[in-house]
């Protein structure tokens, strides 16, 4: 099994920080905007971005909530292994906020359609944005983009993108393993 | 997260301790589900679900009906009162029926004792046991356990009385297996009439004493008188049992401690438990219901997931 590093931990920090200024750039005091972490490992990206705008850039209270697809997922009895749930938690109504769903992997752009049927759940957006750290180009299933995206990768189907986050027991970096 | 290591849930007697926890774990994110503002989740859109009911059920039936059509399955309903069984059809012949026109699920209430596990043998179909005769009723022990982890934090170690009519209740035995599969301690108290006569060999204690019982427990599970089961007369009067086994707000508080109560519906009020007692901040009964719905909406989902 190969294993390329994409990005190193420092190379996600300059990124991170890039996203950050580039959301602040669109939503200014984020009064009328609410970040959503997608469920399970959008969150720590979710987390990272919130503590990078608190903390550098002094923007406080910022509404965040974490989204969980499971139920909303295309494909239910599908799969081999059964499909594992996750919480949801979001304690603030939605309806005519500026959302940013937040994901670490973009690639066939299915979960991100069931995040935008689970969503509806909450009330009715004024808009939805996609903000991923890693944008896997040419292997979308669906017509969906990220309006924000860290690093553009050519992965072919037999490989993989693997984030990790020092919050989940290893250290900031991405890798592309060949399946 | 694992999946069922069944493909039916017949009774709990069926299951292990994993199931149970996989089972309530599942229940937590439908309990958030159902207090959404859109309380539906598109995940069982391909699925149809029949629910068979050969004896009366209001709450039961309500509940399975809601929990299906929260995860947007296709339902159809069916009574026994209104049906070809009156007819002299069999069982097996009236489910086939309804098979035949593609169902994938069927839930199942029966006055026979055995029919959940008959009919999972002859038929192809993922089959929910919502009660056969005086033998289990699964879901509903579940909900019970969910909401004693629910208001006690957890089910292990903790003391649960079962009062009242415990020979002709399926939800005695339910409990009695789901508790003891977590670790709970379990207690039967009713008139000896009511007691099943080898109920101990079920490593349960007996006891006949409501005051003793109560002052041993963390939870009370107060069942109702089945009238309706009865062919001989097992207590003098109603009057007498009230008074020998009815909880009120007077004996709640001449305990050492506040103990839970619990009652898996319909209540008669005045006879196993007083109106105070019934509305008391002690009192989880309508936590039940509630849970009710997201306990049947994991094992309808967990069931769901092992259809191919």
């Amino acid at each position: 099994m190969s294993q390329k590093v994409l990005l190193n931990a420092k190379e996600i920090n300059i990124i991170l920080h890039r996203l950050a200024c580039q959301l602040i750039e669109k939503h200014t005091n984020f009064s009328e905007t609410v970040l959503i972490g997608l469920q399970p490992r959008g969150k720590y990206l979710a987390n990272r971005l919130i503590k990078i705008l608190s903390e550098d850039y002094k923007i406080k209270n910022i509404q965040l909530g974490y989204l969980d697809i499971t139920f909303y997922r295309d494909d239910f009895r599908r799969g081999e292994k059964p499909l594992e749930a996750n919480t949801t938690d979001i304690n603030f109504i939605v309806e005519n906020k500026n959302i940013v769903f937040i994901d670490d992997v973009l690639y066939t752009g299915r979960s991100i359609r069931a995040a935008l049927t689970a969503i509806q759940s909450f009330g009715r957006p004024n808009e939805i944005e996609l903000l991923t750290l890693i944008d896997r180009r040419f292997s979308r299933h669906l017509p969906i983009q990220p309006n924000y995206k860290g690093r553009q990768v050519d992965a072919i189907n037999n490989e993989k993108v693997i984030v990790n986050w020092k919050e989940n027991g290893g250290k900031d970096s991405v890798f592309l393993i060949e399946k | 997260m694992g999946e069922l290591s069944v493909n039916h849930l017949l009774g709990i007697k069926y299951l292990n301790k994993q199931d149970i926890k996989l089972i309530f774990e599942t229940a937590d994110h439908f309990k958030e589900v159902i207090n959404r503002p859109i309380k539906k989740v598109p995940s069982l859109r391909d699925i149809t679900i029949a629910n068979l009911f050969f004896e009366n059920s209001t709450r039961t039936k309500l509940s399975f009906e809601l929990a299906e059509k929260r995860l947007s399955a296709d339902i159809i309903n069916f009574s026994a009162s209104q049906s070809s069984v009156k007819k002299g059809e069999t069982l097996i012949d009236t489910v086939n029926n309804i098979l035949s026109m593609k169902v994938d699920m069927v839930v199942m209430r029966h006055p026979n004792p055995g029919a959940g596990v008959f009919l999972s043998k002859h038929v192809n179909a993922s089959i929910i046991n919502a009660g056969d005769g005086a033998h289990e009723h699964p879901t509903q022990a579940l909900l019970d356990s969910y909401s004693i982890r629910e208001r006690l934090g957890e089910v292990k170690g903790k003391k649960v009385v079962i009062v009242g009519d415990i020979l002709h209740s399926r939800v005695a035995l339910s409990n009695i297996f789901a508790l003891q599969l977590q670790g709970a301690e379990v207690m039967v108290c009713g008139p000896k009439t009511l007691i099943p006569k080898y109920i101990n060999k079920l490593g349960v204690k007996v006891e006949t004493n409501l005051i003793k019982a109560l002052n041993w427990c963390d939870v009370a599970n107060m069942l109702r008188v089945q009238n309706e089961r009865m062919d001989i007369s097992y207590f003098p009067t109603t009057r007498e049992y009230t008074q020998q086994f009815g909880v009120n707000k007077d004996l709640l508080d001449s305990l050492d401690k506040e103990i839970t109560i619990m009652h898996p519906g319909p209540i008669n009020r005045g006879v196993e438990i007083t109106s105070d007692v019934a509305d008391s901040k002690q009192a989880i009964i309508l936590d039940q219901v509630q849970n009710g719905v997201a306990i049947r909406m994991a094992v309808i989902y967990l069931l769901a997931s092992k259809i191919k």
